[in-house]
């Protein structure tokens, strides 16, 4: 299962985080601080694995954004590389043609996102069509009531 | 007119309002291109610093119209780094409130702001148990995710119940949440398991790839946790069969396939749960093997994907008691997957070889020259795996030609693989070598190729090598006598440290050598005078390690009792070290030069040729045993030595000769400490001091005077020596890298992670009673 989940910049700045495992903040920060660090360092012409403390962390880069997940030691390396390109691809869907930008402005939608995909630390839904269809859903429901927050607002309902 | 000013008295109230009101916040757009335009640090912290007041005044106005725009900035600036759980009370507030807006950053609030250890939680659970009956599916979608992610046991405990109703649910939106939560519940509180057992049968026959996939994962945990369960699911294993073959052989399924691949995360989850019902039963593991092979067969490895599978069903192979016909399949996808363009699957096929090559050593053996080549890669981390590999196919009909390609490797390796690669060649060496001087070539070799990265274990144990066999010792000590000559004698500290011990041990041997051994190298001079200036040489060299050039001055002592010509030469040299800058090797050469008034038998019994150390003495195999460990041999007996244990750890196996330490203290990975005699190899005794935090390499330990010193990053402890009491411990709080005792003092100086260095006076400590020195305070 995937113990917790990094979104990060080249530039080292934290973008999205996702800890499926009770961690103390303080443990948090440091955690994700030298992980960071450490894959950073590391060239391009390196896999995308490697071992971390009792974990396996398994990245990916795309474009200015590391996409980085720590898994459990036992669990299948290549498989996870397809669970956070299906993440990209939702991204992408949803925001069409995601960049950096997209996920700054609206981190808490890549959230949702995440949460319709992975939960607990394991993927909850393998198809695409689903989880965009359970977000675009709820994102009408949000949209309906500032409808009607507004029309209460100016006496109208 | 009366009109215009009633007018104009409305507008003022109104305007009074305005001003009484808060403003609005602004919005988290605004406040995200704020901080983006933030030139420094410090600029952004003032943003964050004014945002973070406003957010606050308006959490105490328990203002409703935006409280929800307000907790959302606050997720932001958690993000950036800073303090937000200012805001953990206002994310309960969002959840209780009725509108969907609220509830969705309410949740994430507390997904994100929230852990376990909160008391928040006893406040949540009441909301989440609402929302879990909520007629909307996506309000109780909502509070599952919560609860999967951040439940603590008593949250799990309580709201069981509800999540057991919704496994039932015929609503599959709901019930692959369900399916996740019950297995993060059983995870915290492993009693909660039997209560979903019983849903468990109808997941199966379940058409939704969503439940089924989380089905497989809950299983399995089931699986893992208890053997009664492993035993009714493993009746199972047909059904899952079937149903994984209806999912290879079900059509083209837009929705779920990648790249031609029917649900590849689906067929992973089904093979590890397969690899765990079929490991040990033979029943469950024959009921599977067509379904292996045909994974195994006709999945395409063009691509990831395939490859993600492949993998998983190698892994599932290895595992359960498989066929061996399929097996051989198994390690032979490996070796494709050695050849693979993609650098991950190269990675992903070494680690699993070197974990199947103790159950299938003849399988793994064909991929060998493919992984040879893997040495080779441009990636790091794959060198470092093909290495481990290689040394794991070490046979003894292989091990010359292995050997070779090792050492080759090792010419062109990386400083950080070194160390590994001549330790693993020794230990190599040491199990399947043809002949002794064949052993003692390579690891002459391996030591001049791995320079200064040796690891200590290695030169005390080539060491030991020379002194057990007879027959090979003219050999040994005219070929490491033949590397003192070389250039670089610096960059290969380890080889000059056995090469001295040698010539010093067996001087005698070397001079008296016929020149028939190396006919046609260029031969060499070995008069006994020339071999006294190379010694002098190394110990003169300013850039020898120190413990590399008290071997060379122990050699010459020891010459002076071989050699007949040059024991003036030696003695001089002696006589000049004694003013050496250095004070170990000044009092060396002091003493020497002394042994050197008495009379001569002293100085020949003294420096008699050292007995060989037994192996598999007690102290021999407990060295071996914490290699890399933090051991540590001071000078206890050297009273006059002021520096005696001056903070340069100095490694046990550095000093094959016990002549002055008397303990050897290793310290073990589960927090104990075991005082050795070395002269006698007996145990003295072991403490228990349970310090469970190592050190960067293991626990540290010296023993001084009558006491015993163990440290760990968080607590330094002292023992009595004779009775291994408890004398005092000292826990500066921050944590802690290395110790310094000044002997005979009561003084001593910790390196912690603080900026400054600590300094300790425990006057009990100090044999004297001389009081603390007049610096302290």
């Amino acid at each position: 299962m995937i113990q917790f989940m990094l979104l990060f910049s080249r530039q080292g700045k934290l973008r999205l985080q996702k800890w499926y495992v009770a961690t103390e903040e303080k443990q948090k920060k440091r955690i994700s601080r030298d992980l960071i660090n450490v894959v950073l360092q590391r060239k391009p012409k390196m896999c995308s694995f490697l071992e971390w403390k009792d974990m396996k962390i398994v990245y990916k880069r795309y474009a200015s954004l590391y996409f980085c997940c720590a898994v459990d030691s036992t669990d299948n390396e290549l498989i996870t590389l397809e669970i956070i390109h299906r993440y990209v691809e939702l991204l992408d869907k949803y925001f069409g043609s995601v960049c950096e930008l997209d996920i700054i402005f609206n981190f808490e939608k890549a959230y949702f996102i995440l949460d319709e995909f992975i939960l607990g630390g394991e993927v909850q839904e393998t198809s695409k069509k689903n989880v965009l269809k359970a977000i675009s859903q709820q994102d009408v429901m949000q949209e309906d009531e500032a409808v009607t927050s507004a029309l209460e607002e100016f006496g109208l309902v | 007119m009366e009109m215009l000013q009633q007018l104009r008295t409305q507008v003022q109230d109104v305007m009074q309002n305005a001003i009484k009101l808060p403003t609005t916040p602004i919005r988290l757009r605004d406040l995200i291109r704020q901080v983006r335009a933030a030139r420094t640090q410090a600029d952004e912290r003032a943003v964050v610093n004014r945002e973070c007041a406003d957010i606050r005044s308006n959490f105490r106005e328990e203002d409703t119209t935006w409280r929800c725009r307000n907790v959302a900035k606050l997720l932001y600036i958690h993000m950036l780094g800073y303090p937000a759980h200012f805001g953990q009370l206002e994310c309960l507030k969002l959840v209780a409130s009725h509108r969907f807006t609220d509830k969705r950053i309410g949740y994430l609030g507390a997904m994100l702001l929230l852990d376990e250890d909160h008391e928040v939680h006893i406040l949540i659970t009441n909301c989440v148990k609402n929302d879990l009956n909520n007629a909307n599916q996506y309000v109780a979608g909502l509070a599952l995710s919560a609860l999967g992610e951040i439940s603590s046991p008593v949250m799990c405990r309580d709201l069981a119940g509800e999540v057991e109703r919704l496994l039932k649910s015929n609503n599959s939106y709901l019930r692959k949440k369900a399916v996740l939560c019950a297995f993060r519940m059983i995870q915290k509180v492993p009693s909660l398991k039997d209560g979903f057992v019983p849903q468990m049968q109808a997941l199966l026959s379940e058409k939704n790839h969503g439940v089924l996939l989380t089905g497989m994962v809950l299983i399995r945990q089931m699986c893992e946790m208890g053997n009664d369960e492993l035993i009714k699911f493993r009746k199972m294993v047909p059904s899952i069969v079937r149903k994984f073959k209806d999912l290879i052989g079900s059509g083209y399924s837009p929705d779920h396939d990648v790249t031609g691949i029917s649900d590849p995360f689906l067929q992973v989850k089904i093979l590890s749960l397969l690899k765990v019902l079929g490991k040990n039963d033979a029943e469950a593991s024959d009921q599977m093997n067509d379904v292996l092979a045909t994974v195994a067969t006709n999945t395409d490895g063009t691509r990831n994907v395939g490859n993600a599978i492949l993998y998983e069903s190698v892994l599932a192979i290895m595992d359960v008691k498989s066929e061996s016909g399929l097996r051989v399949l198994a390690v032979n996808i490996l070796g494709r997957f050695l050849m693979n363009p993609d650098k991950n699957i190269r990675y992903v096929a070494l680690n699993t070889l070197l974990k199947t090559v103790h159950l299938d050593n003849t399988a793994v053996q064909r991929t060998r020259s493919t992984v040879l080549d893997c040495l080779k890669d441009p990636d790091v981390s794959i060198r470092r795996r093909a290495m481990e590999l290689s040394f794991a196919l070490v046979n003894p009909t292989n091990v010359k030609s292995m050997a070779k390609e090792l050492l080759t490797f090792l010419e062109t390796a990386d400083n950080e693989f070194k160390q590994q690669c001549s330790s693993s060649l020794f230990v190599m060496c040491e199990k399947y070598a043809p002949s002794r001087k064949w052993q003692m070539d390579t690891m002459i070799k391996a030591l001049r190729l791995s320079g200064n990265y040796v690891s200590d274990y290695v030169v005390a144990s080539l060491i030991q090598l020379i002194g057990e066999c007879n027959d090979q010792q003219v050999y040994a000590v005219r070929e490491l006598y033949r590397c003192l000559r070389d250039a670089d004698l610096d960059t290969k500290q380890p080889l000059v440290q056995v090469a001295c011990w040698s010539v010093g041990e067996y001087g005698d041997l070397l001079v008296s050598s016929s020149a028939a051994a190396d006919d046609e190298r260029e031969p060499l001079d070995l008069s006994e005078r020339e071999i006294v200036r190379i010694l002098e040489g190394i110990i003169r060299s300013k850039h020898s390690l120190l413990v590399t050039r008290e071997y060379a001055i122990n050699a010459a002592m020891k010459l002076s009792t071989r050699f007949s010509d040059a024991v003036e030469p030696i003695r001089d040299l002696l006589e000049q070290m004694a003013t050496n800058v250095s004070i170990e090797i000044q009092q060396r050469a002091a003493e020497y030069t002394s042994l050197f008034e008495k009379p001569q038998q002293f100085r020949f019994g003294i420096m008699e040729r050292m007995p060989v150390v037994k192996r598999g003495s007690a102290a021999d195999h407990s060295l071996s045993d914490v290699e890399g460990g933090g051991l540590t041999v001071p000078n206890a007996d050297d009273t006059d030595d002021l520096l005696g244990y001056h903070g340069e750890k100095r490694d046990a196996r550095k000093k094959p000769s016990p002549k002055h330490s008397d303990l050897v203290i290793t310290g073990t990975a589960d927090g104990h400490v075991e005082a050795w005699d070395p002269r006698s190899g007996k145990s003295e005794g072991i403490i228990n001091c349970a310090l469970p935090n190592h050190l960067q390499d293991g626990p540290s330990h010296a023993p001084f005077g009558d006491y015993i010193a163990s440290m760990d990053t968080k607590i330094l402890k002292i023992w009595k020596r004779e009775s291994g009491k408890a004398v005092t411990s000292v826990e500066p709080g921050s944590d802690l890298n290395d110790l310094c005792i000044v002997p005979h003092t009561g003084l001593m100086f910790m390196a912690t992670e603080a900026p400054k260095m600590l300094s300790y006076f425990i006057p009990s400590l100090a044999p004297h009673r001389s009081g603390a020195p007049f610096w302290t305070t």
